[in-house]
């Protein structure tokens, strides 16, 4: 199917799954303005969530088995693969975040159903991000993400410390909103143009004519990207933000919004600065600090909460490797790593969001003492995650790290990929106290886990994840086909020495 | 048909007997553990005479596994892990049957993981494929973390973590030097794939790269052994895992190091491995293990932790029969692998029952209980003995030819090497007659039951081994041989090269 941009029904065409859910999204507003008091209205706005989320999943569907390719001159959105699959992984984090928001917010007595609403425009935001073919596009969808994100961060209101943590996030996420703008602006007075094709197609013609112009601008972007994704040093706001954010929006957050800014990220320096100066070098030194100094981190955080925040960190800094490695093999590797960590990040905080009691925000790695007598399947589904995580052969987050080794040393990287796996060395030291404790300590006191309850739909949520993983593990080959064939294919293939057989 | 579904069958048979036993009844679970591991020994004992002495590898599967990146699912095995899997197979049942009384909380647990790991640990002997490998490498990992952790002693946790981390560290690099390997092998043919041979075949000119490789390469394989500055994991994890858990660790889990080297490290990077520095230099430390681990074995007071630095010693042993590289050497050193999975995994079994007994792992608990439990007594005797190589004994055979061996190729090293049998006897001896002889000055002592028919079942397959070696060696070294010589032959050639063009 191809869609000509210079004609509306096919812009709208094209933008049709986020049609779709932005009319979801409103009606749910619609529906919430009127019933918005009891539990039950809760449950029914998760329902339209759901409906609406699972809607636009079937319109990513549509548009991908038609095999839509946008024709004629450059357009503001991009109609590939490569965006589709980013499509259904939000539209999943979102759909496992519904899942288990719905038990949370009801312990918690957050009966606002706003919440939902909330979710879906975030969606909206990053599957316009990971679709921008201009940068004006992705900054539109950074921001309708962030705003709704900032007003998930403080959802629970009567808590200061979640209060906090949505101030904190908003000041700073400006603040990196700001350098992005600036950046895309000086890109902008360097090239003339903010079609990310366009800047390409001028780079490859020589970009030296103005290089201090473009230098600026592509760092600038690179540190409102940095912010987004929480990449040493411009982590600071994560640990705290993830840590006052109720507990499934720090899940949403640590994966959603994160892989939004990533996959904007893959085609701003996929399609438009292939050539550009330094970009390289910055992102190698970015990866390099976020990896090393979110896993040392993670090492001294003893609140389990605040340790997956740093070690989400950490992740980032294996995505960045990704970048580093370039398309095409790169943003494969992203795709497929990116489904890993969602599954396995989502289910973990959701095991967690489980564990706490009402109120309580906190659970150290010492509460999880002696879970897996009392909660065996709880805990196995924890430790599944753990080593997930940890890139533990048998757990699709092995086959994700692999990927991005792959892509790495295919890339002539082998120094960062030996940085990488040294550091997963280190995230052995946080990731394996947590099965430690759940398995090898005994419980604190009789009733120390009396409290867990995870809800018929979050346990649904987690068992699809764990089961992912796991099958992912151990048969990744229908997942590593999608993720190759969605890769961002350019003209100018960066990096690359040596094509290998991932990047067919 | 035989040959070609029985690595298959060894692989998943123990892996799903895990399953079986995870759903079974709390106190039906090691019965049914005993079973499978049973089955799994029955149907493993053809293949020693259904296997080819002079055939190479046999026993051979391929089915593509991950098409996408040239990673499939082959195995075999040839006269190097034969005896391994064959070993594995063995000593499970035992190691199940000696934890019948000692494991008495969440039994089902650790059943199933001694099953898993079980599959874990012959998949590492039997991968021909490098992802399968490292897979396998990793995944008996956690398992074997779990038994340490969950029913290890009171210091369990650190021995666990340290344990895992250690060996997590090698191997983490080794997957970049596999990765490395990969891309050299596929830019060389054009055929990207993680098949041990086609790996093989082009990692010949690497240039530079091999150095790192094989550094890569050497620290997993090392840290498993372990090499000397690389052991001290080794105590800590031996002392804290259970019974069956130090059994399998000695017995199986160290082997797997020397048999990297062996598959792996040598044939791949020969130029590399062979050169007279490196070379110098693992010689060396295997020499500073033997007889560092006999001195250290020498001062413990705890009986468990003697014996897990005699493993230092011992697979110090293996490295000099390795390295030396001449035909007795190397097959001295896949004796030695063997026999010490048998004496040293019976002298763990013996401290655990003695510990069943007393509550106590230490030497000076114990003293002339030769008189209170004369079988007990007696058969540790006969381990001991053949730990230390007396003649007509298993140890003997092996660390004989390893010294005959090493005697033509590095006459000096097979000299301190020799001394290093001297201090294994210094450091056993003593720590026997302690136990065992000298007055009956304990009172708690003095009302220890001697073995029951149960552990006696586990005990009598070990001794019947022991002599078995000890005086017949001849079909073991008959089935070693070839391939023991195929390696060589895969690694010499180099050695003159390397000396003539550096």
């Amino acid at each position: 199917m191809s869609l000509d941009f210079s004609n509306y029904r096919d812009v709208l065409m094209g933008l049709l799954p986020e049609l779709v859910l932005c009319g979801w999204a409103l009606v749910l507003l619609l529906v919430v303005a009127w019933r918005h008091r009891s539990a039950s209205d809760l449950r029914a706005a998760g329902w339209v969530a759901g409906v609406g989320l699972l809607s636009t999943a079937l319109a990513v569907w549509w548009l991908w088995w038609n095999t839509a390719r946008a024709a004629g001159l450059a357009s503001m959105i991009a109609v590939d693969d490569f965006r589709f699959v980013a499509d259904w992984l939000f539209l999943g984090a979102a759909g496992l975040t519904v899942l288990l928001s719905a038990a949370y917010l009801e312990r918690e007595q957050l009966l606002a159903p706003e919440y939902y609403a909330m979710l879906l425009f975030a969606t909206a935001g990053m599957m316009l991000m990971a679709g921008g073919e201009d940068l004006m596009v992705i900054f539109l969808g950074l921001e309708l993400m962030s705003v709704s994100v900032y007003v998930l961060a403080g959802f629970d209101r009567r808590s200061p410390r979640s209060a906090e943590a949505a101030l904190k996030y908003f000041l700073l996420g400006a603040f990196a909103s700001a350098f992005l703008l600036y950046g895309i602006a000086l890109i902008y007075g360097a090239t003339g143009t903010t079609n990310l094709t366009l800047v390409g197609a001028q780079l490859g013609a020589g970009a030296s004519a103005h290089g201090t112009m473009l230098a600026l601008g592509v760092g600038l972007l690179l540190v409102g990207f940095g912010f987004k994704v929480a990449a040493v040093p411009f982590h600071t706001w994560a640990p705290d933000v993830y840590d006052g954010a109720p507990t499934p929006v720090t899940g949403f957050m640590a994966t959603g919004v994160k892989a939004a800014a990533f996959a904007a990220l893959f085609r701003v320096v996929g399609e438009a600065f292939g050539n550009a100066p330094a970009w390289h070098e910055i992102v190698w030194g970015l990866a390099v600090a976020t990896m090393v100094g979110g896993n040392l981190l993670a090492l001294a955080q003893r609140s389990v909460k605040r340790m997956l925040a740093y070690s989400s960190v950490a992740h980032a800094g294996y995505l960045l490797v990704a970048v580093v490695a370039g398309v095409p093999v790169g943003s494969a590797a992203f795709l497929f790593y990116l489904v890993a960590y969602t599954l396995m990040t989502i289910a973990a905080f959701g095991l967690l969001a489980a564990k706490g009691r009402r109120g309580e925000s906190e659970v150290l790695i010492d509460d999880l003492a002696g879970l897996a007598t009392s909660r065996p399947w709880h805990a196995f589904a924890l430790a599944v995650c753990m080593l997930s995580l940890l890139g533990f052969p048998g757990t699709a987050g092995f086959i994700g790290k692999w990927y991005i080794l792959v892509g790495a040393v295919s890339a002539g990287q082998t120094l960062l990929a030996a940085i990488l796996v040294l550091t997963s060395v280190i995230s052995a030291g946080y990731y394996l106290p947590v099965i430690m404790a759940m398995y090898m300590r005994p419980a604190a006191s009789a009733d120390a886990h009396g409290g867990v309850r995870l809800g018929r739909l979050g346990a649904t949520a987690v068992a699809v994840a764990v089961a992912g993983l796991l099958y992912f593990g151990v048969a990744p080959n229908a997942l590593l086909r999608l993720a190759g064939q969605s890769s961002i294919t350019t003209q100018t293939p960066i990096g690359m020495s040596g094509a290998g057989p991932a990047s067919r | 048909m035989y040959d070609h579904w029985i690595l298959t069958a060894l692989l998943v048979w123990p892996a799903l007997g895990a399953l079986v036993v995870l759903v079974a009844p709390e106190r039906a679970a090691k019965h049914i553990a005993l079973g499978v591991s049973l089955v799994a020994f029955a149907l493993s004992v053809p293949m020693w005479w259904r296997f080819n002495p002079s055939g190479g590898m046999q026993f051979l599967q391929n089915v593509p596994w991950v098409p996408a990146w040239g990673i499939h699912y082959a195995v075999g095995v040839d006269g190097i892990s034969l005896f391994l899997v064959l070993l594995t197979t063995f000593l499970v049942p035992l190691s199940v049957l000696g934890s019948y009384t000692y494991i008495t909380k969440r039994e089902r647990g650790f059943y199933a993981l001694v099953l898993v790991l079980t599959s874990g640990m012959i998949g590492v002997f039997v991968a021909l494929d490098l992802f399968l490998f490292y897979v396998m490498w990793e995944v008996m990992l956690i398992p074997m973390y779990f038994i340490i952790g969950v029913w290890g002693g009171d210091n369990r946790l650190y021995a666990a973590i340290k344990f895992f981390v250690y060996t997590m560290l090698g191997s983490l690099l080794m997957l970049v030097a596999i990765l490395a390997l990969y891309f050299h092998a596929g830019a060389r043919t054009g055929v990207y794939s993680f098949d041990y041979y086609q790996i093989l075949r082009a990692s010949g000119d690497l240039g530079q790269a091999a150095f790192w490789c094989f550094g890569a390469f050497f620290l997993a394989f090392a840290i498993k052994v372990p090499m000397f500055p690389f052991h001290t994991w080794l105590p800590d994890a031996h002392v804290e895992a259970p019974t069956a858990g130090s059994v399998l660790l000695a017995g199986i889990l160290l082997k797997m190091g020397t048999y990297g080297f062996l598959r792996f490290a040598l044939p791949f990077f020969p130029s590399v491995g062979m050169h007279p520095v490196v070379q110098a230099i693992v010689i060396t430390l295997a020499l500073v293990g033997i007889i560092y681990g006999g001195l250290v074995a020498m001062v413990q007071p705890d009986f468990k932790k003697l014996i897990a630095y005699s493993s230092v010693a011992h697979l110090g042993f293996v490295m000099l029969g390795i390295w030396a590289l001449t035909i007795q050497s190397v097959q001295g050193a896949l004796l030695v692998m063997i026999n010490h999975g048998i004496s040293t995994g019976a002298l763990f079994f013996l401290v655990g029952m003695l510990y069943e007994r007393r509550h106590s792992r230490l030497i000076e608990a114990f003293g002339g209980i030769a008189r209170v439990v004369p079988l007990l007594a007696a058969i540790l005797t006969v381990v001991s003995l053949s730990s230390i190589g007396l003649p007509g004994t298993n140890g003997f055979v092996g660390e004989f030819l390893i010294l005959i061996g090493a005697f033509q190729t590095h006459p000096w090293a097979a000299g301190v090497a020799a001394a290093g049998v001297i201090v294994a006897a210094a450091y056993l001896l003593p720590a026997l007659q302690r136990v065992i002889y000298n007055p009956l000055d304990k009172k708690e002592n003095e009302k220890l039951l001697d073995l029951t028919p149960r552990e006696l079942a586990v005990l009598v397959p070990l001794i019947a081994c022991i002599v078995w070696i000890g005086v017949y060696p001849k079909p073991f070294l008959d089935r070693m041989a070839p391939s023991a010589r195929q390696f060589i032959q895969s690694v010499e050639p180099h050695l003159p090269a390397v000396s003539a063009s550096r």
